[in-house]
């Protein structure tokens, strides 16, 4: 009895060394109705790190994520923590209703126990989806997630077209997405709300040419979720 | 069901070895089968304003889909999602049990359905629930293929029905163009003519109140997910 009880423990034991390593299949559908997500930013990382914080003040890095789609400062934070990661696996922008797929493998990482998921939506101001450090799944099995929109409180949702820099008023309109907007809005009146936070989503307008807003009402808007990632774990 | 099997075995060779004598052979007792799987779904309209068309409720194998998030719906799905006639989608797809709604589902108001299926075997089966909230252009709330082989007899599964456009009209929310009560208007339409042929999640509807001058909506119109919910119970 003694030695069945001894054996049993050692098999725990050795399953238990393994037990965060994983090899996942990820796909994100974008399930909203006209807007783009740029570049994706899929990681397993430690659970030491996150990219964000609901209630707190977006880092820089972040800052850069969401209001211009610029993934290297969030990319330097998760390289410097040994992170698994995937950058761009749609090769540029997701469009509206698209899927991409894409792998991590954390055999080699058993430490990389959290996944997130970022992408900057456009447009906005500085919106972006966001999937914060869930336990990484590791037993085999199918895993869907719903995934909400953000805004990172950095940039006042003036929702008229500019630039995608920090610190520079309006977002930016790649080909793809300016072809959705309008132009000529006088700007929302709205200051940055300094916290990262649920997006109350955008306004909008059903003006073309004038109005408050460069984006439709009709066409823009979303209702969370916003994307869903399907995990699939064969190990 | 296998102590049955190796019963009825040993009684046939008893009835061999008596075959000479005067006695007929014996039958051995057939066995009970089993009740045939049976499901009652339950749900329930949870917006402020918005009916539901009579529910579509089917249950089915695992090699076809009502829709696909990025897909045109099909021509059935189109019908449905801007007349709420979902006669036209429960044929499009082969079922192993369907039914429809008895009728509208009003705001806060729920039924419940019953589906039978042919045998006791739900392995590789999905359930999937399509309805119309009907003062709309074409959106649906919907359950789009939910696994149910693994709930048991007795057992329940809760899920909720987003909100998703079919991508079959523009949403201009006018009066016109809203077949429900607060439009009265058109249905079905064959033309699409949304932003994109395909169906999304839907983005809420914007109405009068918020700035859609041509809206016949006003802010009671609006929801937010979910909008449905149905309770799946495995009965038998």
């Amino acid at each position: 009895m003694n030695k069945t009880l001894t054996i049993l423990t050692l098999t725990l034991a050795a399953a238990a060394g393994n037990i965060s390593a994983a090899q996942l299949d990820i796909e994100i559908t974008n399930l909203t109705r006209g807007s783009f997500f740029t570049p994706l930013l899929v990681t397993a990382h430690p659970a030491s790190a996150s990219l964000f914080s609901a209630g707190n003040i977006a880092s820089a890095n972040l800052q850069q994520m969401a209001e211009g789609g610029d993934l290297t400062g969030l990319v330097a934070d998760l390289t410097a923590v040994s992170a698994t990661s995937i950058e761009n696996p749609a090769s540029g922008l997701l469009a509206p209703g698209a899927s991409t797929t894409t792998s991590l493998d954390t055999d080699s990482a058993p430490d990389n126990t959290q996944l997130s998921i970022v992408g900057m939506i456009l447009p906005s101001n500085d919106g972006f989806m966001g999937l914060n450090a869930i336990a990484l799944p590791t037993q085999d099995g199918t895993y869907i997630y719903t995934i909400n929109a953000y805004d990172a409180g950095t940039e006042a949702n003036d929702e008229i077209v500019g630039g995608g820099a920090p610190g520079t008023a309006g977002f930016p309109a790649p080909g793809p997405v300016a072809a959705t907007l309008g132009s000529g809005g006088t700007g929302v009146i709205a200051t940055s709300e300094g916290f990262v936070h649920i997006h109350r989503n955008v306004l909008g307008d059903d003006n073309d040419s004038g109005g408050v807003s460069d984006m439709s009402n009709t066409v823009h808007r979303w209702l969370n979720p916003v994307a869903r990632v399907v995990v699939t774990v064969a190990n | 069901m296998k102590h049955l099997i190796l019963l009825a075995s040993l009684l046939a060779l008893v009835a061999c070895d008596n075959s000479s004598s005067s006695r007929g052979p014996v039958t051995p007792p057939s066995p009970v089968p089993p009740p045939n799987a049976s499901f009652d779904i339950s749900a329930v309209n949870l917006t402020t304003a918005q009916p539901l068309s009579p529910l579509a409720v089917l249950i089915h194998d695992d090699s076809m889909q009502a829709f696909i998030i990025g897909q045109p719906a099909s021509a059935g799905l189109e019908q449905l999602a801007e007349s709420g006639n979902n006669s036209d989608l429960l044929a499009e797809l082969d079922s192993s049990a369907e039914a429809s709604g008895s009728a509208v589902l009003s705001p806060g108001t729920g039924e419940t359905i019953t589906l039978e299926l042919p045998s006791d075997s739900t392995s590789g089966l999905q359930l999937t629930i399509v309805a119309m909230l009907v003062n709309t252009n074409d959106a649906i709330t919907a359950v789009n293929g939910l696994n149910i082989a693994s709930i048991g007899v007795g057992e329940s599964m809760v899920i909720y029905g987003a909100s998703y456009d079919s991508g079959t009209e523009a949403n201009t929310e006018t009066a016109a163009t809203i077949p429900g009560p607060a439009g009265g208007g058109e249905g079905f339409n064959a033309s699409r003519d949304d932003v994109s042929d395909q169906v999304t999640g839907h983005g809420g509807v914007v109405t009068s109140d918020d700035g859609l001058s041509t809206s016949v909506l006003s802010h009671q119109h609006r929801w937010d997910n979910p909008v449905a919910r149905f309770i799946v119970t495995r009965t038998q």
